[in-house]
């Protein structure tokens, strides 16, 4: 067992303040299945840039993700506890509407899963069920969300066909323009990377870091050399708690904490 | 999100539609058992499980179904032996002798898939012409032997699954060991052992409430058999010609029989259950 | 060493020989079917029997569309029944329930299928056949003794919950959480993911079970027997009562042996079966296999 300093109050990471950030967690702790997968988990997200998630497997990474757009109520014994404001709002709150809460984040998740219609369903699919009946204005949202990924000089002829047609690559480019259509303001990352080749994953990290001129990113990634290429902050978990927030540059060169350097250094995975 | 509340109240909707049809389906299994027991126990006696038909049995004078009860446990029972011994040599061949996702593995569990579905009446009537071409008269022997068709795809299948369920190491450790297939078979029969007694059951079960197979093979009788050769009784068809007179009394006793039939069966069900759990913590 | 040797090959040759039997089994009721349903098909064309609709076989007459059809009523009455209520069941217990209540009512739904068929039937006729003579034909104004394919059509419907619940829960169980993921992500409900997402997922399993479930309705003998009235006329309401074919087996066979083509023409009843039957279980079968075959 590595024994590493145990934050104290004061030494609780330095949060970096921004007008009206996004996404503020507070006091988050989630239990699953008895087990304190996230403790006191206090952070505020920047607006408008690409937040990575970096740890050693089972340090909470994924589940702090969807903690943030309550992708884990449907899971058995999990217990959460604490606030998650998204501008300002707080989404555990007894009143918070959860389907309106998860249309204002898009979740890209490890590997593609199509939904089991065509190109072109998949992406009107978030749009009609947010009640746009309109066939032009579908057709205009399609067109621009596959414009937006570069997919739509790939498929534009085959946009009734399977979405399963379509290689890894594209499928993942499909499922971040299927996000975008339901007009988000958020992205979320599951290690959106993992089941692609270089060349995809290049693609998707250039088009993420287009994309944070619009929206505020936070990526889980396992992959250093991704979180330092694409990553404007680091956010670095160990068992369940932060250790150290702070810009990507200043993060990987100066860690503050010797656990960190362990891990940026690769003596930790 | 204007219509959001309307989009919540669908799914409210919806979510009552799936809890009452969730309540209707449950509440079927209530309903059938509540509606025999209701009608069977005023009518359930000592005589009904002590005696054997007597004189004006059919008429409504005194007497009991014990020779139908007999008759079906000796039937259920020899089938079941029988289909036993004959489906775990055949599950054991498709599963250590066959190689897995050969066209021959494949086809034959097809096959058996098949087999479970096709109708008893369709057993029955080939084997009481098969019986009539050789001049045998309806009889236990008949019925054992039809049940015995009808239950060898219900014991295939059913180890079949238990066989899929273990790990592909055990049959690797026991083979490196040196193990001929059949002494691996020996082993893999061991960890399944008890699933097996579940598949047993449900044979079983599946037997003794078989009407279809039993009424043109079995024949009838107010006598325990002695022999293979006399025809015999069973519940089910007891529940049936009791149910179909006009005599009250008579309709009394086909409901008290459906209710021992119904008791039986919930035996049986209980200790599969019984015994499907402990397979399971076995497993783990 | 050796001796262990011969024992093996004993255990695999006996075996092999037993599995032998079974398909002989199989073949061997196929083909006396067929041969004992000759002199029928030899005496009347075939296209006859099946689109006749008058039996009478004291002169001759084989036709088989009454039994045809009210094997058909009663089998599609179930299935309207017994379908939406079990998708809807079964979703539920998948997606909404939590781990207790589905440990508690699938164990409770295969009691339903260990039921044997008689006590289907004496249900039927003290339940199921005076609710619809004394509650449900008085609403169209009918007085009608109950003996129906209605009838018959509800306590099959009961009959088939269970193996049509068992596959629809394990099809909708294989579905991964990711895809439903990616739709509630999107903001949509669950219902809507359900709706959109799940039940397009799950549908070629759904079909599969539906399949299998009319093969296993096709079949079903002596509880629809029970309560269906058996007269062989063609039913032409819900009301009326039907004849289904393994009823005309069930109810037939050896008794009236004396009426030439008669033995025949049962024996042709089953073979009628034993293709339905057959053709329906093999593609439902298939479908299924096809979707296990991925894992």
């Amino acid at each position: 067992m590595y024994s590493f300093p145990i934050l104290q109050a004061e030494e609780t990471p330095n949060i970096i303040s921004l007008k009206q950030p996004h996404i503020q967690i507070k006091d988050l702790h989630v239990v699953v299945e008895g087990q304190e997968i996230l403790k006191n988990i206090n952070l505020s997200i920047p607006n408008n840039s690409v937040t990575s998630i970096i740890g050693p497997s089972g340090c909470g990474k994924t589940t702090l993700l969807k903690t943030l757009n309550r992708l884990l109520d449907d899971s058995k014994d999990v217990e959460i506890s604490g606030s998650v404001l998204v501008n300002g709002e707080d989404i555990y709150a007894k009143n918070a509407e959860v389907t309106h809460i998860r249309k204002k984040m898009g979740l890209l998740s490890q590997k593609p899963f199509t939904l089991p219609m065509s190109i072109f369903e998949n992406i009107a699919y978030g749009p009609k069920i947010h009640g746009e009946k309109d066939k032009g204005k579908l057709k205009a949202i399609v067109e621009q969300q596959l414009r937006n990924v570069g997919l739509w000089e790939e498929v534009k002829d085959r946009l009734d066909s399977s979405a399963t047609r379509l290689s890894i690559g594209q499928q993942q480019r499909l499922c971040l323009a299927r996000g975008l259509a339901v007009e988000p303001e958020i992205i979320l990352g599951d290690e959106s990377t993992s089941a692609l080749d270089p060349i995809s994953t290049q693609i998707i990290e250039n088009l993420l870091m287009d994309l944070k001129q619009r929206y505020t990113i936070v990526l889980v990634t396992h992959i250093l050399r991704q979180a330092r290429r694409v990553s404007d902050y680091i956010l670095f978990l160990y068992q369940g708690e932060v250790i150290e927030f702070g810009k990507t540059e200043e993060l990987l060169l100066h860690p503050k904490h010797e656990i960190t350097k362990q891990y940026v250094k690769g003596f930790i995975s | 999100m204007a219509n959001i509340s309307k989009r919540l109240q669908k799914e409210k909707i919806a979510k009552l539609l799936m809890q009452l049809s969730g309540i209707l389906i449950t509440g079927s299994l209530f309903l059938i058992l509540g509606t025999i027991l209701y009608k069977g126990l005023p009518h359930m006696t000592w005589e009904m499980i002590s005696q054997t038909p007597k004189g004006g049995f059919y008429l409504g004078k005194s007497g009991g179904v014990l020779n139908a009860i007999i008759g079906s446990l000796y039937l259920a029972g020899l089938s079941t032996i029988l289909a036993t011994l004959i489906g775990i040599p055949i599950a054991i061949y498709l599963h250590v002798y066959v190689r897995q996702g050969t066209a021959i593995s494949r086809f034959s569990k097809l096959l058996f898939d098949v087999l479970f579905g096709i109708p008893s009446i369709v057993y029955g009537a080939i084997a009481f012409s098969i019986m009539v071409f050789f001049g045998i008269r309806a009889s236990l022997l008949g019925g054992v032997i039809t049940i015995t068709l009808l239950t060898i795809p219900i014991v295939v299948r059913t180890l079949d699954e238990l066989l899929r369920t273990i790990p592909q190491d055990l049959k690797h450790v026991t083979a490196s060991l040196g193990a001929t297939r059949w002494e691996s078979a020996k082993v893999m029969l061991k960890y399944i052992r008890p699933g097996l007694f579940t598949a047993l059951l449900l044979a079983f079960g599946r037997a003794i409430g078989d009407v279809a197979g039993v009424m043109l093979t079995t024949g009838y009788s107010d006598n325990i058999p002695k022999y293979l050769d006399e025809p015999t009784a069973t519940l089910p068809l007891a529940i049936f010609f009791q149910l179909s007179s006009p005599i009250p009394e008579v309709q009394g006793r086909a409901y008290a029989s459906a209710l021992i039939l119904t008791f039986l069966i919930l035996i049986i069900v209980l200790c599969t259950h019984f015994l499907s759990s402990k397979q399971k913590k076995h497993q783990t | 060493m050796d001796r262990r040797i011969v024992k093996d090959k004993l255990v695999k040759n006996s075996s092999a020989l037993l599995l032998g039997f079974m398909l002989l089994v199989v073949l061997l009721i196929f083909i006396g079917l067929i041969l004992k349903s000759q002199p029928l098909l030899e005496s009347h064309p075939l296209g006859d029997i099946l689109s006749k609709s008058v039996w009478a076989p004291m002169k001759g007459e084989f036709g088989f569309l009454p039994f045809i059809l009210g094997t058909v009523w009663v089998t599609l009455i179930a299935l309207l029944i017994a379908v939406p209520l079990c998708i809807l069941a079964a979703v539920y217990l998948v997606e909404y329930a939590e781990d207790r209540l589905r440990n508690m009512v699938l164990p409770l739904v295969n009691v339903l299928a260990a039921i044997p068929p008689v006590l289907y039937g004496v249900w039927g006729v003290l339940f199921v056949v005076p609710v619809i003579r004394d509650v449900i034909a008085p609403l169209f104004g009918l007085q009608i003794s109950g003996y129906s394919v209605f009838a018959g059509g509800m306590v099959l419907a009961v009959m088939i919950f269970p193996i049509m619940m068992s596959i629809m829960v394990e099809v909708i169980q294989t579905i991964p959480q990711e895809l439903k993921a990616v739709s509630l992500s999107l903001g949509a409900t669950k219902w809507e993911t359900i709706q959109h997402v799940i039940l397009k997922k799950a549908r070629p399993g759904i079909i599969a079970a539906v399949v299998l479930a009319i093969s296993r309705a096709f079949g079903e003998t002596i509880a629809v027997l029970m309560v269906c009235g058996n007269i062989p006329k063609v039913p032409n309401s819900l009301f009326d009562a039907g004849y289904p074919i393994p009823a005309l087996i069930a109810n037939n066979f050896g008794e009236m042996m004396s009426i030439p083509l008669y033995d025949a023409a049962l024996m042709f009843a089953a073979l009628l079966l034993f293709i339905i039957i057959f053709g329906f279980n093999l593609l439902s079968r298939l479908i299924l296999n096809k979707l296990e075959a991925p894992h």
